[in-house]
């Protein structure tokens, strides 16, 4: 080689951005930081750049790619490769995490409340490797009710009163006083109550003063369930360490059983930015639309790559947005999609025919037939997708065209 | 062919009484189905004017014949009015919202002007909303006491399930007549409907409330005849008839001045009847029943479901000129061909039209006739006159007859297009267009390599096909639809079809350095991969020319082609590179060249992105991919024939020395587990955060158990070595895994049940043979023989249990992915990318204003990139030293 000088920073930048138009930025950042990495020469590197845009413009989309059924399918498909294998999980969990189908249908049917909710608080930089902090932050978050810090709880039907015998050592673990302990109970012994300690304050007896017995069980159990300090929701929080490749700490986090999202970023010393929940409809909740598309991405993507399914990125974002783009999160699913589809025939289709029916006649609703399963119901056209969606027609020399368009 | 008319819309509504009358052709008068000689009886329900069924008839009403007549409406006009079931629940929120006596919506003037004028915005934009308005405008309606138009007491309405309607009034709950209650929606005006949503041209809502009942004809409710002459009719008809007999009995009474409580039962019936014929399957009313107990199939019935109209009739079609058969393999058709047999070619026709150029050809095909492939079966002549060759005596004398323009219906042929389709089809490659080729005996034949899309195997699963009939179907197959447009999957943007099983194997063992060929043999491999072109220069030149398989391979490799991969083979850890690597696992292509290197599965297999295969596809086209797999991929078999290739009982055997280390293995992992238990059992065993002690000794027990089954694969591996023919399957990919192996030639390992050890069955054993709370390995299911050495009793059990639950698991998970599937494709089957490259639905809204973000097809992509700069960039580089 005759020593040609690799291309200067500036220069390449700029010859790459002369496709600003054309290439994506994530494209063009990578064009630059490659060519850059392996010293290309000016013309090594427009080699490199032209074929980029030669390869980027062959792999577009046609128009009228039916991308929705595509993307159906590409999840679809695996997910029912996902029952015919079979997982073993010999390794240590300190948490049970719903993966796999169920977990898969759970996010598309967008439930409520997913059936393990879970948190992963990451802490503010300051603090995030002093697992002193983390554990004091778990223990604050963690629900703990009455039930919780006794060793047994009974019934004197006698003294119409209900005898808490506390646990010293479970008190000590969660953190509470007597006096917190007190203060919760103030909230349930009722107007009658009393609350007393025994001198060594490790017998707790709260009077109630009523003779009925279905009441004084009802107030049994609502003292129980008392809490006394944590947030509603999180049943159990543990203290992970994360550590890099080379074993050393990167820093705590908390994983939570049960999910109170809204609650755990208002705590102070968690980092609201990088703390997660599972649950779908909570995020939608407390920080909007797009964050809940990103983590509807983000949950099927999870479940996709536990099972070493590999499902192009495109497809799972297709889904997130036909779930968000009306601005809300909807299901798929008769009470979501599917269900607000302008079109009676569509929609008698899918599910709940003789409803969606009644309802159009009774509405006098009017069906445009615009869409795929509308056209196949009429039959003797093509649906409008793909080449169907096609509405030129060449005029054939002799005479006018036969059929009209779709 | 020609379209008349183009259907733009479809208007729901709710017939008229009158509009009833207007559609239908006669009233129905009688119950009578048909007299003593068999004939309809006049103003019966199967009176001649409602269509003719009977084929050759000519219906009275409109002169047709059973094919092309209709069908026509009668009607039967009901003695007393009767509610609508399936109207119910919105008579129910009308009544509720209008005043009793002056019929107006129970809102203050203003507001109802108020909420009129927002329902008419939200009606053009936001149709779904105009919904959650009009049942806010309901609710906030009901509440009123007093109407504020004409201060009439208002009182509660109560609908009992499915449509009886009762009033809470001073002296009691009133029950509320059908004519009562057509008499109040009545006096609803049509302005005060279109705040309630409905548009009062399309349904007034006392339309709802039945004074003439619909007649369907009997085109839909034909009657069998059985072979023993018998008529037996069908549910719809038998309905009807009990509907007209109850009419009949309301209306004498009626006439007759019988008591009211005679009426009212018989009203009731009617309405019974009526309600049924609509929907059988009401809450709250028994199911009208056949006389053999089994309950009818009524309107809603047949609409709904699977195999209702929907779903099973109108989204769901039949189509002619298909096939279905047996598959079996064929390694010497090409990937895009499917081998049709002749029987199945001379039913499936394909139309072409009568031309100046074809006709010699046409000729011939019309005088072999229907029977003899390569045929014909039907002529078309331009007037629209089918010739049934059948039946035509003397073919080539029709034969001559052909004209340009005429259209020969003729057999299936080589080179024709097809659709071939195997279910489930769960992507778009379970339908591929293939390129026939007719051949001897009863299968359809096709390529291994495109099993992997279709998911198919020999072992009698049977496929579909379907012939495309006109122009623009075939030239799209052809173009879209052919096999080798679907090697890349729109999936994850990598080869779908692909090298697997034998041909992964052949592709190792050819590209092992043990391979070499002297010239005829070399000449013979390569002849069966159809390679016609001169011999590269021989690798060995003493004792004479030999070539190596690396060799052979590379004939068939484009010339500028550069690729370098790590083969499955390689090892996991430790080195590997240029220099060295471990069972020649560098793969390293310069110039077309294989030089280092094995091929298998990470260079040749399917369903993998990065390999020798894809790169090839990426760059050099989906032709060259085809072309690789009708040939090279060819060669690969042709020398696993030619090498010989088996496994047995002997390929999982291992020398005592190695079923003593095993052994101990085993031993070393109960003692341990031994030790856990009895740790447990003193109470010492710490428990793991957020376990019980007894969960944390089961997830102890669980890994030794686990880990001890990995070591003694380890040695069972170490052992077989590569030149075991089980272990070559397993390294490469090819098929099989080395648990596999590892279950034959050492031990099964633990059984479980939901990822659990085996525990239930009996009170704290899980079978007789062992002490309840027992805790060992044996006592849980851990099976510590091999499936060579054979199983215990007790070991056998175990598995068994084992492998139940992994079949009870698929059975009831892919209805549930199916589903999921179900609602996944409905939710997104509109969507397309438009001309200006945002994704839309079918309403024209956008749902991403780029697809993807980045506008690319994943199925164009590299594994989802549009380009793979990194391989692009050191491309170059390589080319650099190469100048």
């Amino acid at each position: 080689m005759e020593g040609a000088q690799p291309i200067s920073p500036e220069e390449l930048w700029s010859e790459i951005e002369k496709y600003h138009d054309t290439l994506p930025e994530s494209l063009r950042k990578e064009l630059y930081s490659k060519i850059l990495e392996y010293g290309l020469t000016r013309e090594e590197a427009l080699a490199v750049i032209s074929e980029a845009v030669k390869r980027y413009l062959s792999s577009l989309v046609n128009p009228g790619e039916a991308v929705g059924t595509v993307a159906a399918q590409s999840i679809g498909e695996p997910a029912t490769q996902m029952t015919l294998r079979t997982f073993h999980f010999a390794g240590v969990r300190e948490l049970n995490v719903t993966l796999g189908l169920p977990r898969l249908i759970e996010v598309v049917d967008l439930r409520r409340e997913p059936s393990t909710p879970m948190m992963e608080i990451h802490l503010e930089p300051e603090i995030a490797k002093d697992e002193e902090a983390a554990l004091r932050i778990a223990r604050e978050i963690e629900l703990t009710t009455v039930e919780n810090l006794c060793r047994s709880a009974t019934i004197d039907y006698y003294e119409s009163a209900v005898i808490l015998e506390l646990d010293p050592e479970m008190m000590e673990n969660r953190g509470v006083t007597l006096d917190d302990l007190l203060r919760a109970l103030e909230k349930v012994k009722g107007k009658k109550g009393s609350v007393e300690v025994s001198e060594d304050g490790s017998t707790v007896i709260i009077r109630l003063g009523t003779d009925d017995v279905i009441k004084l069980r009802r107030a049994y159990e609502r003292i129980l369930n008392q809490r006394v300090k944590g947030l509603k929701g999180v049943r159990h929080a543990i203290v992970k360490p994360i550590r890099n490749d080379k074993g050393e700490l990167v820093e705590y986090v908390i994983l939570t059983e049960g999910s109170n999202f809204q609650g755990v970023l208002s705590i102070p010393g968690v980092d609201p930015t990088r703390t997660r929940t599972n649950n779908i409809q909570e995020i939608y909740e407390v920080l909007g639309i797009e964050a809940a598309r990103a983590a509807i991405i983000e949950e099927i993507k999870k479940v996709l790559d536990e099972h070493g399914l590999d499902v192009d990125y495109r497809h799972i974002m297709l889904v997130a947005d036909a779930m968000t783009y009306t601005g809300k999160v909807r299901q798929v699913g008769r009470h979501g999609v599917a269900g607000e589809k302008e079109s009676v025939l569509a929609r008698a289709s899918f599910e709940v025919t003789v409803k969606n029916l009644v309802e159009a006649a009774l509405f006098g609703e009017e069906d445009p037939l615009r869409g795929v399963i509308e056209n196949i119901i009429i039959g003797n056209r093509p649906i409008p997708l793909g080449t169907g969606s096609v509405k030129l027609k060449l005029r054939v020399a002799s005479g006018a065209p036969k059929r009209g368009g779709a | 062919m020609a379209q008349y008319k183009v259907i733009s819309g479809i208007k729901f509504g709710i017939l008229s009484p009158d509009t009833i009358r207007k559609l239908a052709v006669m009233r129905i008068e009688t119950s009578e189905l048909y007299d003593e000689q068999g004939f309809p009886v006049p103003g019966g329900l199967m009176d001649r004017r409602l269509g003719s069924i009977e084929p050759g008839a000519v219906c009275q009403t409109c002169g047709n014949r059973a094919a092309t007549c209709p069908g026509h409406f009668g009607y039967i006009d009901l003695a007393r009015p009767v509610i609508h079931p399936e109207f119910a629940p919105y008579i129910a929120n009308l009544l509720k919202a209008t005043c009793r006596n002056c019929g107006r919506v129970k809102l203050p003037p203003d507001k109802l002007e108020q909420v009129s004028r927002r329902m008419e915005r939200l009606a053009k934009r936001w149709p779904a909303l105009k919904r959650k308005l009009v049942q806010a405008v309901i609710r906030e309606a009901a509440k009123q006491t007093v109407c504020p138009h004409c201060k009439t007491p208002q009182y509660k309405i109560r609908l009992e399930k499915p449509y009886t309607f009762y009033e809470q009034r001073e002296v009691g709950v009133v029950k509320l007549t059908p004519l009562e209650i057509r008499e109040r929606l009545e006096r609803i005006p049509d302005s005060d409907l279109l705040v309630l949503g409905l548009d009062p041209k399309e349904s007034r809502p006392e339309w709802m409330v039945l004074t003439v009942l619909p007649v369907v004809p009997p085109a839909v409710r034909p009657s069998i005849t059985l072979e023993s002459g018998e008529r037996s009719e069908d549910d719809l008809t038998h309905k009807l008839v009990d509907i007209l007999r109850a009419n009949q009995r309301l209306k004498e009474n009626i006439e007759a001045g019988s008591p009211s409580l005679v009426i009212e039962d018989l009203w009731n019936l009617l309405q019974y009847h009526v309600a049924t014929y609509f929907d059988n399957e009401l809450p709250g009313i028994a199911a009208a029943r056949h006389r053999s107990g089994r309950p009818l199939r009524t309107l809603a019935q047949r609409l709904k479901g699977k195999e209702g109209r929907f779903r099973g009739s109108l989204a769901g079609k039949r189509v002619d000129f298909s096939a279905r058969t047996v598959i079996s393999p064929d390694p010497n058709l090409s990937v895009n061909e499917v081998g049709v047999p002749v029987e199945i070619a001379k039913v499936l026709t394909v139309p072409e039209k009568v031309t100046p150029w074809n006709i010699e050809k046409l000729k011939q095909l019309v005088s072999n006739g229907p029977d003899k492939w390569p045929g014909a079966n039907y002529i078309i002549k331009p007037d629209g006159a089918r010739v049934d060759l059948r039946y035509v005596k003397h073919l080539d004398e029709v034969a001559e007859t052909l004209r340009p323009g005429y259209i020969v219906e003729r057999h299936l042929m080589d080179g024709d297009i097809v659709l071939f389709n195997r279910q489930p089809s769960l992507h778009r490659m379970s339908i591929m267009a293939h390129i026939v080729r007719v051949l001897p005996y009863k299968t359809f034949r096709l390529n291994l390599l495109v099993t992997i899309p279709y998911n198919a195997d020999f072992d009698g699963d049977e496929m579909n096909l379907h012939a495309p009939q006109s122009e623009e179907a075939q030239a799209e197959a052809r173009t879209l639809m052919l096999v080798q447009e679907h090697i890349m999957t729109p999936r994850y943007g990598a080869p779908i079809i692909g090298g697997l099983h034998d041909y992964i194997t052949g592709a190792y063992l050819l590209t092992r350095k043990d391979a070499i060929f002297d010239k005829s043999s070399a000449a013979q491999l390569l002849y069966a991969a159809s390679y016609s072109g001169p011999l590269p220069e021989p690798a060995i030149l003493k004792p004479g020319p030999y070539w190596t398989g690396k060799q052979l391979v590379s004939v068939f490799l484009p010339n500028d082609m550069d690729f370098v991969g790590k083969a499955a083979v390689a090892p996991a850890g430790g080195k590997c590179d240029e220099e060295y690597c471990e069972n020649d696992g560098y793969i390293l292509v310069k110039k077309g060249r294989l030089l280092l290197g094995v091929l298998d599965k990470n260079a040749v297999g399917a369903e993998k992105h990065g390999t020798l295969l894809h790169e090839l596809v990426v760059v050099y086209g989906v032709e060259k991919g085809r072309e690789i797999m009708d040939t090279l991929f060819k060669l690969f078999l042709m020398y696993l024939d030619m090498h010989g290739f088996t496994m047995g009982v002997d390929s999982v055997q291992v020398p005592e020395e190695a079923r003593r280390e095993i052994r101990e293995i085993i031993e070393e992992a109960k003692r341990k587990v031994e030790e856990l238990i009895a740790s447990y059992a003193r109470g010492e065993l710490v428990p793991m955060p957020g376990k019980t002690r007894r969960e944390t000794l089961e997830d102890l027990i669980m890994s030794v158990l686990a880990d001890a089954r990995t070591r003694a694969g380890e040695v069972a591996g170490r052992y077989l070595g590569m030149f075991n023919h089980a272990v070559i399957m397993a390294r490469t990919g090819a098929r099989g895994s080395m648990l596999n192996l590892t279950q034959m030639a050492s031990l099964v390992g633990q059984q479980s049940v939901r990822g659990k050890r085996i525990e239930r069955g009996y009170t704290g054993r899980p079978l007789p043979h062992f002490k309840p709370s027992d805790l060992s390995p044996e006592a849980r299911g851990f099976v510590a023989s091999s499936f060579s050495t054979g199983l215990a009793p007790t070991e056998f059990f175990f598995h068994a249990v084992s492998g139940r639950e992994g079949l009870v698991d698929t059975a009831v998970r892919t209805a549930q992915s199916g589903y999921m599937y179900r609602r996944l494709q409905n939710a997104l089957q509109d969507f397309y990318v438009a001309y200006d490259g945002t994704v839309r639905n079918s309403e024209g809204m956008v749902i991403q204003f780029r697809y993807g973000e980045d506008g690319v097809d994943p199925s164009r992509s590299d594994h989802g990139k549009p380009v793979n700069v990194e391989k692009l960039v050191k491309r170059i580089v390589a080319l650099r030293g190469v100048g």
